[in-house]
């Protein structure tokens, strides 16, 4: 029960904090493009957000207004004109500048650790949440004290406070 | 046994501390590269210093060459011209991909400074740079006679880079092709 109300408040918190991100990505740098075709650019607007500047590596295409972003804006641009599905180009741009490029990885046997760390670590904290909240609260009319000392270190803890009581008396 | 469980998250921060420690001298520009063991792009473009020549990798004729992508507006390629001078001396192959520049510039400069080149490759437009791959100049491709990209070197190639990286698979490379 604990847990669930925990991992509830993650979520929301996730939430806000990717809400807060896709606004920053609204401000990007953007150059004035022209299509043949209107229903071309939500599909170059997405790709240009998956796909990484391979000079300035924090940034996407979108953000980044360096040189060689303009290039591959332009490029991208060129193979959307040409009918290239987005698998296509993104397969044309990878074979170019390795799988760096791609923002979103591809599922392998080197990326499949970075896929899997995420899921894995939910699973692991929340078992060790439910753990430690079964821990917490021991079944009715069972003692708490008889379970963590034994019977003989109560007497001589016992004798010991009294002995105490008598030397402040 | 109990006891030994709580160190657990010691263990786990020091194993992270490490992965952390060892990961800083890795340099993240150094990008892994799609190209290497992959042919040379195919290309079709003009000579820098006779624009009526046409270009393509024919004209590699078999030689085992470096190709340097290069231009005027490259700091770092100053850094590295007087190698690529010395280099071309000792007998290397050169050829020049002169990147996104100007015509004119690119041939003074190369008047100014010594032209290493067998001859180079003028890609105003980058068209070849974005077929190789290329992020930011200048960058060196080990071609073999075959016509396969065998290394790649982004950044300035001086005398430690060709001791470290290419000479002994370059000249591999040449013994490898004189033996056919």
């Amino acid at each position: 029960m604990q847990s669930n109300s925990l991992l509830g408040l993650g979520w929301l918190k996730g939430t806000a904090l990717m809400l807060l991100l896709l606004s920053g990505v609204a401000s990007a740098v953007e150059d004035v493009v022209s299509f043949s075709d209107e229903s071309l650019r939500p599909r170059y607007q997405q790709l240009l957000e998956e796909l990484r500047c391979p000079k300035c590596q924090n940034q996407n295409l979108a953000d980044s207004n360096s040189a060689i972003s303009q290039d591959l804006r332009a490029e991208v641009q060129r193979l959307l004109e040409q009918d290239l599905t987005d698998a296509e180009i993104k397969e044309y741009l990878k074979n170019r500048y390795s799988e760096f490029i791609l923002y979103r990885p591809e599922v392998n046997r080197a990326t499949g650790f970075l896929w899997a760390a995420p899921v894995v670590l939910v699973l692991l904290g929340g078992l060790i949440i439910l753990r430690l909240s079964r821990r917490k609260m021991p079944s009715q009319g069972e003692k708490v004290v008889s379970s963590v000392r034994s019977v003989d270190q109560q007497q001589r803890l016992d004798k010991l406070l009294n002995s105490h009581k008598r030397g402040s008396e | 046994m109990n006891r030994l469980t709580l160190f657990i998250p010691f263990a786990l921060c020091l194993a992270l501390g490490a992965f952390l420690f060892f990961s800083l001298g890795k340099d993240p520009l150094d990008l892994p590269s799609a190209l290497v063991d992959e042919a040379f792009p195919e290309f079709a473009l003009e000579e820098l210093h006779e624009p009526e020549r046409q270009l393509s990798t024919d004209d590699f004729d078999g030689q085992v060459l470096l190709v340097n992508v290069w231009a005027t507006w490259c700091f770092a390629c100053r850094v590295e011209h007087p190698w690529l001078n010395s280099l071309a001396k000792e007998g290397v192959v050169i050829v020049g991909l002169n990147y996104k520049d100007h015509r004119k510039l690119a041939q003074d400069w190369l008047q100014e400074r010594g032209d290493p080149y067998q001859f180079s490759i003028f890609d105003p437009r980058g068209v070849l740079g974005i077929d190789l791959g290329v992020y930011g100049a200048p960058e060196t491709y080990l071609v073999d006679a075959e016509g396969i990209i065998r290394h790649r070197r982004v950044g300035v190639v001086d005398e430690r880079v060709w001791n470290e990286e290419f000479r002994d698979l370059y000249q591999q490379l040449v013994d490898e092709a004189n033996a056919e």
